[in-house]
């Protein structure tokens, strides 16, 4: 409501302006840095999400190989750190939503998930970058993608065969007559709504939680410099705010890293599951 | 920074806006060079993960795990040698002790026995010294007896012979008075009273020696 209003305002100010690309717009999220060519609706380009995550990718596996070549008993500084957060996937995450007999086998993907997570997340805050590429819907689906197939794949092979696993998704002792809703809604379930629901949950928070940061810094600096010293003045409250929501933010894009992997492994977890 | 950033992009995206149909998509549909681009970074940082990380971290948590558990089973064995040890210590001491009470009670028995010996053996020399006195005691008095009686012969005579005005000396000893007389003397028919006071004691004694 707020926020509204604060938009509201400061879009008239700077509609007052003329020339400025405030407030904050979906197309603003699209940032290619070469464009190679378009196939229909489609541009193939080079964007800075994309360059985002390839460092992303890069400085942890940097990171995280260093630390971990010369594991040992007895942890260096880096191996201690990397562990904290091995340990908190590890033991805590896969562990705890698969059971001890099998969640080994989902800690790399779970513990990349979260690193990789995390990282991107971050990068929405870290100066020179402020770029979180899971606020572009292709990033969370690509990984939403891969625990999609992954928890079918376990389940089918699980269960024995398709057949069976849709048969096992209908949980056990449901009278006949409900069969009609219940049938459609677990299905609906597995198919459909956990993957929309985990890619966009992540996409929205880090898109959402962006043009909030965005919102009150840029809008800030607007009102510094609009020339006038009654706005100029409102820039301190802005900017204020805008040092809380970055630190919100901050909390929001760990906890999105969590709640992912943590339902990723909710989910591989469900289908290794005997009952429903 | 942010500012930068965002004023670089906008102005990119304004830029593009006017002929690129992205900037104008739905946010929520996919670019699918993104997404194609997004799962292949992935898998390859997944494949990094699962080839060189988790591995070693796996292995140096067996490492640990093994550590410790040797560490505490080196415990155990340490305890269990030291129990041992305690074990072997206090059963020795109590060997100790018993040696000692058995080397104390021998002791006691070999001084009682040793002083016993001695005992013995002073009472045989006791007896053995005073048995020799006593023989010299008796040689003594059998010499002194000897010369008593030869001497109270003499005396006597000499008294007679004075008294008689002669010598008395051959004839008694012819006559052999003297003798005759000790050994009347000592036989007990001569009444002390009749030689003359001051001899009873003796005379009595001279008996009671004569008879033993």
């Amino acid at each position: 409501m707020s926020l509204n209003a604060w938009g509201a305002s400061l879009g008239a100010v700077v509609a007052a302006e003329g020339d400025s690309h405030f407030p904050p717009k979906v197309a603003d999220f699209w940032q290619p840095l070469v464009t190679f060519g378009h196939v229909g609706n489609t541009t193939i380009a080079l964007t800075r999400p994309m360059v985002v995550l390839t460092l992303v990718a890069l400085v942890l596996s940097v990171w995280l190989v260093t630390t971990t070549r010369r594991a040992a008993a007895v942890p260096s500084k880096g191996q201690w750190f990397t562990e904290q957060v091995y340990d908190f996937v590890r033991n805590n995450v896969a562990r705890d939503m698969i059971g001890t007999k099998d969640f080994m086998r989902f800690v790399p993907l779970l513990f990349a998930l979260f690193t990789f997570i995390l990282l991107s997340n971050l990068s929405g805050v870290i100066p020179g970058i402020q770029m979180p590429p899971m606020a572009r819907i292709g990033f969370p689906i690509a990984l939403t993608l891969i625990v999609y197939v992954v928890y079918h794949w376990i389940g089918i092979k699980k269960h024995g065969g398709f057949g069976r696993y849709l048969k096992w998704m209908i949980p056990p002792g449901i009278p006949g007559w409900l069969m009609p809703l219940i049938v459609p809604l677990e299905l609906l379930t597995y198919f459909i709504t956990r993957p929309l629901t985990l890619a966009l949950r992540l996409f929205g928070n880090m898109f959402a939680g962006h043009m909030l940061l965005v919102v009150f810094i840029m809008g800030g600096w607007l009102l510094l410099t609009s020339g006038s010293i009654g706005l100029a003045l409102v820039t301190i409250p802005a900017w204020i705010l805008g040092f809380v929501m970055t630190a919100f933010e901050i909390l929001v894009q760990v906890l999105q890293a969590f709640v992912f992997t943590l339902l990723a492994a909710s989910y591989f977890g469900g289908a290794l599951a005997d009952e429903h | 920074m942010q500012l930068s950033g965002l004023t670089t992009a906008a102005g990119l995206a304004a830029a593009a806006g006017a002929e690129d149909p992205e900037a104008a998509a739905i946010p929520i549909l996919p670019n699918p060079v993104e997404l194609v681009f997004g799962l292949v970074v992935f898998l390859i940082f997944l494949a990094v993960i699962a080839k060189y990380v988790v591995p070693n971290l796996e292995k140096a948590y067996a490492e640990r795990k093994a550590a410790i558990e040797g560490g505490m089973s080196q415990a155990e064995e340490a305890q269990r040698e030291a129990e041992a040890t305690k074990r072997r210590y206090e059963q020795q001491l109590a060997d100790a002790r018993d040696e000692a009470a058995r080397i104390r009670e021998e002791a006691r028995e070999q001084g009682a026995s040793i002083i016993a010996e001695m005992r013995g053996q002073a009472q045989a020399e006791a007896a053995r010294i005073t048995e020799g006195a006593q023989k010299q005691i008796r040689a003594e008095h059998a010499q002194a007896l000897t010369s008593l009686r030869s001497e109270v012969g003499r005396l006597s005579t000499d008294l007679a012979s004075r008294i008689v005005g002669e010598s008395l000396h051959n004839e008694t000893r012819r006559s052999g008075i003297v003798d005759r007389f000790l050994e009347e003397l000592e036989a007990g028919r001569v009444r002390p009273e009749a030689v003359g006071h001051g001899t009873p004691t003796p005379a009595a004694h001279v008996g009671a020696e004569g008879q033993h």
